[in-house]
C-alpha cells in the first residue's frame, strides 16, 4: 500500500479553488476539448463562452463573451470562438457552456481555459 | 323517458354484478391501478377482481338501502381486464378504474387511502399488489409535485453535465455533533457535492439536531470557500411532531442551508407533502429517505411496487428520492430500475412491459426529481453507475468515500476524479461500461487518491440475485 498522503487544500492558495465539472482532471488536449465540443453539438445544444477573473468564478453570472453562437454545427468555429475570448482576456478562466432550450438548462459547462490568480 | 328507479332488495350479492365490466370505456380522468391478485382457492377471478375493485371504492359486503340516494355507476370503481401474470399462475393482474371524483384534489394520503386500504386485509384474497398506478393529468396537476425540480436544483447548485456526487456520514449513530462537522467537512473539501444524515439521525441525546445544523453550517461554509463551489448537506428534519419538523427546517433557513431532509414513509404522506409545500415556500431544496419501502415493496405477491411509491413521492413533493443502484448491496433489477427512475424524472413515460410500466404517465409540468444511487457502490461502480443513470441522479458513496485510506477528502477526490473521467470518456464515445477499467487505470496516473481506492475496493462485489424481480415467463 502506498504511504498515507496529506490532501493539499488551502483557503490561502487560489490553486484549491475548483470550477465545476472536470476541474478535478488535468486540462484536456486539444483533441479532447474537441471531442466535447462534438459532443455538446451533436446533442443539439447552444454553445456559448464565457469568462471570469480567477478570483471571482462563484457567481451565477460570469462575463457573456458575445451571444450563444445558436445554429452553430462546427467544433472548428466554437474552439476558435474560445481562443479568441482567452486572447482579447488572457488572465481569465474561459467556460464554454451548451445551453439545452428543450430541457432549460445547461447540458453541459466546462472550463477550456484555466486563468491565473494573482 | 328516464328508466325507473331501481327496487330496494337487501342481502349479499356477487360482486361481479356490479364491479366488473369488461367493456368498460377508460377514460382519460379515470384513475387506473393495476392490481396483482392472488385469490383465495375457490375464488374465480372475475369476482375476485370485482371484491376489489368494490372493497377499494364504494362497496361494502353487503347491500345498503343508502346506496339507493346516490348515483353509484357513477361513483364506482369497476374491474375493466384481467391478464395472466407471465410464469405465474398462482395470480393475475386485474385492472381497475376509478372515477377522478372518489379523490380529494392534492392527497396522495387520500388516494392510498382507497386503494391500499381496507382492501389490503380482503378475505376472499390471500395476497394482493399495488403494481402501478395512472395518475391522469386532471389529478396530477391538482399536486405540489417536487418543490424545486432538476433544472432549477441544477442552477442552485451550479452543477452542470455530470451526475452530483454525494456520501451518507458514517457511523450513522454515536459521533458528536462537532465530529460529524468534521466528517462532513472533510468529504466537501474533497470534491463531493452533497453529504447527507443518515435516516435515523433525526435528535438523539448524543448529537442534537441544533448542535449538529450549526457544525455542518460551517463545515459547509469553509468547504465553499475553498473550493470556489457550492455544497450542501441533506439536514435531516424527520421529527416526531409536524410542529418539530417545521422548528428544524427554519432553523436550517436560518442558517442558509441549501437542502434539508425527510424521510416520507416513515414520517408519512401528510408530513411529507406539508414540507414539500414549505420548500417550494422556501426556496429549499428536499432530498427523500424511503426508510420501510422494503416492507412494503419486496414481496412480489403482496404490498405495492416502488414503482407506485415512486409516483407517490413525485405527486407528495420532493427533489432526490432513492431508487437503488442495481449495482452495490441493496435489491434492485436492471430494467425494473430503469422504469421507476423513467417515471421519477421524465415528463411522459409511455406503457412498457418490459420495465414494468403498465400505463401511459403524463405528469404534465410537473418538474422531476433527481434519482439518487447509494449503498455499498465504490469507484469500480462509476462506470456502470454513469451508464445506467444518465446525469441527473446523485451517485452517494459511504463507505466508498469514508473507507478511503488516507481519509475522506482522499476518498472524495478518488470519487470526483473516476465520475468526471467516466463522463469526459461517455462524451467522447466511449462504451462507458466495457471500457471501464481503462477509463479508471488511465485516470488513476494523475490522481493517486483514486489509485488507492481503486486498489482498496477492488475486490467487492455484491452478486445475490434480486428478490423482487420483473414477472416474465419462464424460459
Amino acid at each position: 500500500m502506498t504511504t498515507m498522503r496529506d490532501y493539499h487544500s488551502r483557503l490561502s492558495d487560489p490553486g484549491s479553488r475548483k470550477f465545476g465539472t472536470f476541474s478535478y482532471l488535468p486540462p484536456m488536449s486539444a483533441q479532447g476539448l474537441r471531442k466535447q465540443v462534438e459532443y455538446l453539438l451533436a446533442q443539439g445544444w447552444s454553445p456559448a463562452i464565457e469568462h471570469t477573473e480567477p478570483e471571482h468564478t462563484t457567481g451565477s453570472y460570469w462575463y457573456m463573451w458575445k451571444l450563444p453562437m445558436f445554429g452553430e454545427t462546427s467544433a472548428e468555429n466554437v474552439l476558435a470562438e474560445a481562443e479568441a475570448c482567452h486572447k482579447a482576456n488572457p488572465r481569465d478562466h474561459v467556460r464554454l457552456v451548451g445551453y439545452d432550450k428543450l430541457r432549460q438548462t445547461q447540458g453541459a459547462a466546462l472550463v477550456v481555459h484555466r486563468g491565473k490568480a494573482a | 323517458m328516464k328508466p325507473a328507479a331501481k327496487a330496494y332488495s337487501a342481502g349479499v350479492k356477487e360482486y361481479r354484478h356490479t364491479y366488473w365490466e369488461p367493456h368498460y370505456d377508460v377514460k382519460d380522468t379515470d384513475l387506473l391501478a393495476c392490481f396483482k391478485i392472488t385469490p383465495q382457492p375457490g375464488v374465480d377471478r372475475e369476482e375476485a377482481a370485482a371484491a376489489v375493485a368494490a372493497e377499494s371504492s364504494t362497496g361494502t359486503w353487503t347491500t345498503v338501502w343508502t346506496d339507493l340516494l346516490t348515483d353509484l355507476d357513477h361513483y364506482k370503481g369497476r374491474a375493466y381486464r384481467i391478464e395472466d401474470v407471465p410464469g405465474d399462475d398462482t395470480c393475475f393482474y386485474a385492472f381497475i378504474a376509478y372515477p377522478i371524483d372518489l379523490f380529494e384534489e392534492g392527497s396522495v394520503v387520500n388516494v392510498f387511502t382507497s386503494l391500499v386500504g381496507n382492501v389490503f386485509g380482503f378475505k376472499a384474497i390471500r395476497a394482493l399488489r399495488l403494481e402501478d398506478v395512472r395518475f391522469p393529468i386532471a389529478y396530477v396537476m391538482t399536486c405540489g409535485g417536487p418543490p424545486n425540480g432538476i433544472q432549477v436544483e441544477r442552477d442552485k447548485m451550479d452543477k452542470y453535465g455530470r451526475p452530483l456526487l454525494g456520501c451518507t456520514i458514517k457511523p450513522k449513530l454515536g459521533l458528536s455533533a462537532k465530529n460529524y462537522g468534521r466528517a462532513v467537512y472533510e468529504c466537501l473539501r474533497g470534491g463531493l457535492d452533497f453529504t447527507k444524515d443518515d435516516e435515523n439521525v433525526n435528535s438523539q441525546p448524543f448529537m442534537r439536531w441544533r448542535d449538529r445544523f450549526g457544525f455542518v453550517a460551517e463545515a459547509i461554509r469553509k468547504a465553499e470557500a475553498e473550493t470556489g463551489e457550492r455544497k450542501g448537506h441533506y439536514l435531516n428534519v424527520t421529527a416526531p411532531t409536524p410542529e418539530e419538523m417545521y422548528k428544524r427546517a427554519e432553523f436550517a433557513k436560518e442558517l442558509g442551508m441549501p437542502i434539508i431532509m425527510h424521510d416520507f414513509l416513515t414520517g408519512g404522506f401528510c408530513a411529507n407533502t406539508g414540507l414539500a409545500n414549505w420548500c417550494r415556500d422556501n426556496g429549499m431544496l428536499l432530498h427523500i429517505h424511503r426508510a420501510m419501502h422494503a416492507v412494503i415493496d419486496r414481496d412480489r405477491h403482496h404490498g405495492i411496487h416502488f414503482r407506485v411509491l415512486t409516483k407517490a413521492l413525485r405527486l407528495s413533493g420532493g427533489d432526490h428520492l432513492h431508487t437503488g443502484t442495481v449495482v452495490g448491496k441493496l435489491e434492485g433489477d436492471r430494467q425494473s430500475t430503469l422504469g421507476w427512475i423513467d417515471l421519477l424524472r421524465n415528463r411522459f413515460i409511455k406503457e412498457d412491459r418490459s420495465r414494468g410500466i403498465f400505463f401511459d404517465q403524463d405528469w404534465g409540468a410537473m418538474p422531476g426529481a433527481f434519482a439518487v444511487a447509494s449503498g455499498g457502490i465504490h469507484v469500480w461502480h462509476m462506470p456502470a453507475l454513469l451508464a445506467i443513470f444518465g446525469d441527473d441522479a446523485v451517485f452517494q458513496f459511504g463507505g466508498g468515500t469514508l473507507g478511503h485510506p488516507w481519509g475522506n477528502a482522499a476518498g472524495a477526490a478518488a470519487n470526483r476524479v473516476a465520475l468526471e473521467a467516466c463522463v469526459e470518456a461517455r462524451n467522447a464515445g466511449r462504451q462507458v461500461e466495457k471500457e471501464g477499467k481503462e477509463i479508471l487505470t488511465a485516470a488513476a496516473r494523475s490522481s493517486p487518491e483514486l489509485k488507492v481506492a481503486m486498489e482498496t475496493w477492488k475486490e467487492i462485489k455484491f452478486e445475490f440475485d434480486v428478490v423482487d424481480k420483473l414477472d416474465v415467463a419462464h424460459a
